[in-house]
């Protein structure tokens, strides 16, 4: 995965585990794993977004999903918490893999309207399924998570298990994309085209990679479910979806650092900026809309792109003849 | 009531709801042609068009014919902006760049709508009258008849726009092919612009038609907006005669399904439509089978 990102890697680890000897406040930690979570989830998105060029607006769902497959089962029904996590993960990737089929077959961005209706579809399911889901009110009572005899009963506890995670979620991805599938990836998202005539499945490819994509939010949120032991369907509707998308894009495509950056940023932002919080949906619409309109491949490529440009500028002005002489 | 009086009633609601999907699914399929994006804004345009009729006839006292026309030509103007401002000047012309522009548009335009109206659902007294005809045992609104009756006038001046005038041939043209409509002298950008126009305007009629009947508040956009959508697929997407097939069919199926199986889940329907139709036939109903495979 290359020296520079490893070393990165180990640099950020030893942040994330250092962090919280630094926080008293458990709101702050439980600001910190909600950024986790949403760090996660975004980091899968971003394979499917800059690897496979298609945008889902169904990640909601997926997470939801999780969270309430988990919930559910757990509860109602006294499953075992791990291995429901996992079987959760496991019915969400066959959901996607039957919305992906039809739509990833075909050119264009059916998978856009198609993520986005089935958001709605499962939106709806959670409301009206009142006895099994608890509808509007929500699912409370979720046990936490566990090992053993440890129960994670605690924002700082939790925190340690989030951070893990999303850093084993990291490392993954990374060598995910440095490895064989991960070369073909990136030919598949430069051109689609040229990919298919090197030997490439393309469509393979793109159904694995949402599949892969939707099992991470499952996951996510059936520890999200364990985590704050109360689910409704709030948390889950189309604007989460949009959330991410947008954390996705302020990272920039492709760039899973800039993902943890967009991620952790966009969780802790309304946090000091009351506005931000109070117009959270025109905000989110606004700052997509800039974003995809001044700089496409995302805000944080965008901006480096911009330095780079300005430092390489003033050098070449520096040496230039005027003051080589 | 009988059951074949009960199924005539639901197709009467399905056919009048059914409409106004025609009407955004024409408005998807107008753009679609003319610049190969999906408009995810086109159902705030169906809200816009709602709530605005609401301002200048309810709160302004405004003549209704008068009421309707400076809605139909403000939600033109949004469209006009929209694709004028953030699609124009975006730094890459890559479809899904542009996609997800309207996508960050059209939740701004709600968010918008929503400090400027508040939440709550607003509504418009019918155009005439709220005595129902009775046919065959089954009730029709006179509010269903005007619905059909603009929509078609709507779509039988479209097809005289797009078949008789020069204007409504360049349209066609670029929508045929944009390199060859430049080639030809065709204003494309021109185009382009007035294609978002009428796919406003036409959002507009649906939004001001449907209110007396559903009521409208800033939130009902996307939901309109993603029925259309599945209309258009489901007629044959960027056809127009595909779009109004679309649009009765999925109207018609949607008030069956909620009145003899269940309404909790009629949203959803228009959905599973949406995805067995991309499954199955993705050029859908009247389409020419133009959706290439990669």
């Amino acid at each position: 995965m290359g020296k520079k990102n490893k070393q990165f890697l180990v640099a950020y680890a030893v942040c994330v585990f250092m962090l919280p000897f630094f926080l008293r406040n458990n709101y702050h930690l439980m600001v910190l794993n909600v950024a986790a979570l949403n760090i996660i989830i975004v980091i899968g998105l971003n394979l499917l977004m800059g690897y496979a060029g298609q945008v889902s607006l169904g990640h909601a769902a997926f997470f939801g999903m999780g969270a309430y497959l988990s919930g559910i089962l757990t509860t109602t029904y006294g499953f075992p918490v791990w291995p429901t996590t996992i079987l959760a993960a496991l019915v969400t990737g066959g959901v996607a893999y039957l919305l992906g089929i039809p739509t990833l077959k075909l050119e264009g961005h059916y998978l856009v309207m198609a993520t986005l209706g089935f958001n709605v579809i499962v939106y709806i399911v959670m409301i009206q399924l009142d006895r099994v889901t608890g509808g509007p009110s929500g699912f409370a009572g979720i046990p936490p998570m566990h090992a053993g005899d440890f129960v994670f009963n605690s924002d700082r506890k939790v925190y340690y298990l989030l951070g893990t995670v999303s850093v084993g979620i990291l490392v993954l991805a990374f060598n995910l994309i440095h490895s064989r599938v991960g070369r073909a990836m990136a030919a598949l998202s430069h051109n689609e085209i040229a990919a298919r005539c090197s030997g490439i499945d393309t469509e393979k490819y793109k159904i694995n990679i949402f599949v892969l994509s939707a099992m991470i939010a499952s996951l996510a949120g059936s520890f999200y479910a364990h985590y704050i032991t109360f689910i409704s369907p709030g948390s889950f509707s189309i604007f989460y979806s949009l959330q991410v998308v947008t954390m996705v894009l302020i990272g920039g495509m492709g760039s899973l650092w800039g993902s943890v950056f967009g991620a952790f940023l966009l969780t802790i932002l309304p946090e000091f900026l009351h506005a931000v919080k109070e117009y959270n949906v025109l905000v989110y619409g606004t700052v997509l809309m800039a974003v995809l309109i001044f700089f496409p491949q995302g805000l944080f490529p965008g901006i480096l792109e911009v330095w780079k440009k300005r430092r390489t500028r003033m050098e070449a002005e520096s040496s230039g003849p005027g003051r080589g002489l | 009531m009988s059951l074949p009086v009960q199924i005539l009633q639901f197709m009467i609601t399905g056919l009048t709801t059914g409409s106004t999907y025609a009407l955004i699914a024409i408005g998807f399929s107008i753009i679609h042609n003319a610049t190969g994006i999906v408009n995810f804004a086109q159902g705030e345009f169906v809200m816009l068009g709602g709530m605005l009729m609401v301002t200048f006839f309810n709160s302004l006292k405004l003549p209704m014919v008068v009421a309707f026309a400076l809605t139909v030509f403000s939600v033109a103007a949004v469209g006009l902006v929209l694709e004028w401002g953030p699609l124009r000047h975006a730094k890459s012309k890559e479809i899904l760049v542009l996609v997800m522009i309207t996508v960050g548009a059209s939740i701004a335009i709600k968010a918008l709508s929503m400090i400027f109206w508040g939440k709550n659902a607003m509504t418009l007294p019918p155009f005439s009258g709220e005595a129902p005809f009775i046919l065959l045992g089954a009730a029709i609104m006179p509010q269903s008849l005007w619905i059909m009756g603009i929509t078609i006038l709507v779509v039988a001046a479209l097809n005289y726009f797009f078949k008789r005038t020069l204007t409504g041939k360049a349209m066609r043209a670029v929508a045929a092919s944009r390199r060859s409509a430049m080639l030809t002298g065709i204003p494309v950008d021109r185009m382009i612009f007035l294609s978002f126009a009428l796919s406003g305007g036409l959002g507009a009629v649906a939004g001001i038609v449907l209110t007396p009947i559903t009521t409208t508040s800033f939130d009902v956009g996307m939901m309109l907006g993603l029925k259309g959508f599945s209309a258009a697929i489901l007629g044959g997407y960027g056809s127009m005669p595909g779009a109004v097939v679309g649009g009765l069919l999925l109207g018609a199926l949607e008030s069956l399904a909620a009145g003899l199986v269940s309404s909790e889940y009629k949203d959803a329907l228009a959905f599973l439509i949406l995805l067995v139709v991309l499954f199955y036939k993705p050029s859908g109903i009247l389409g020419r089978g133009t959706l290439r495979r990669v």
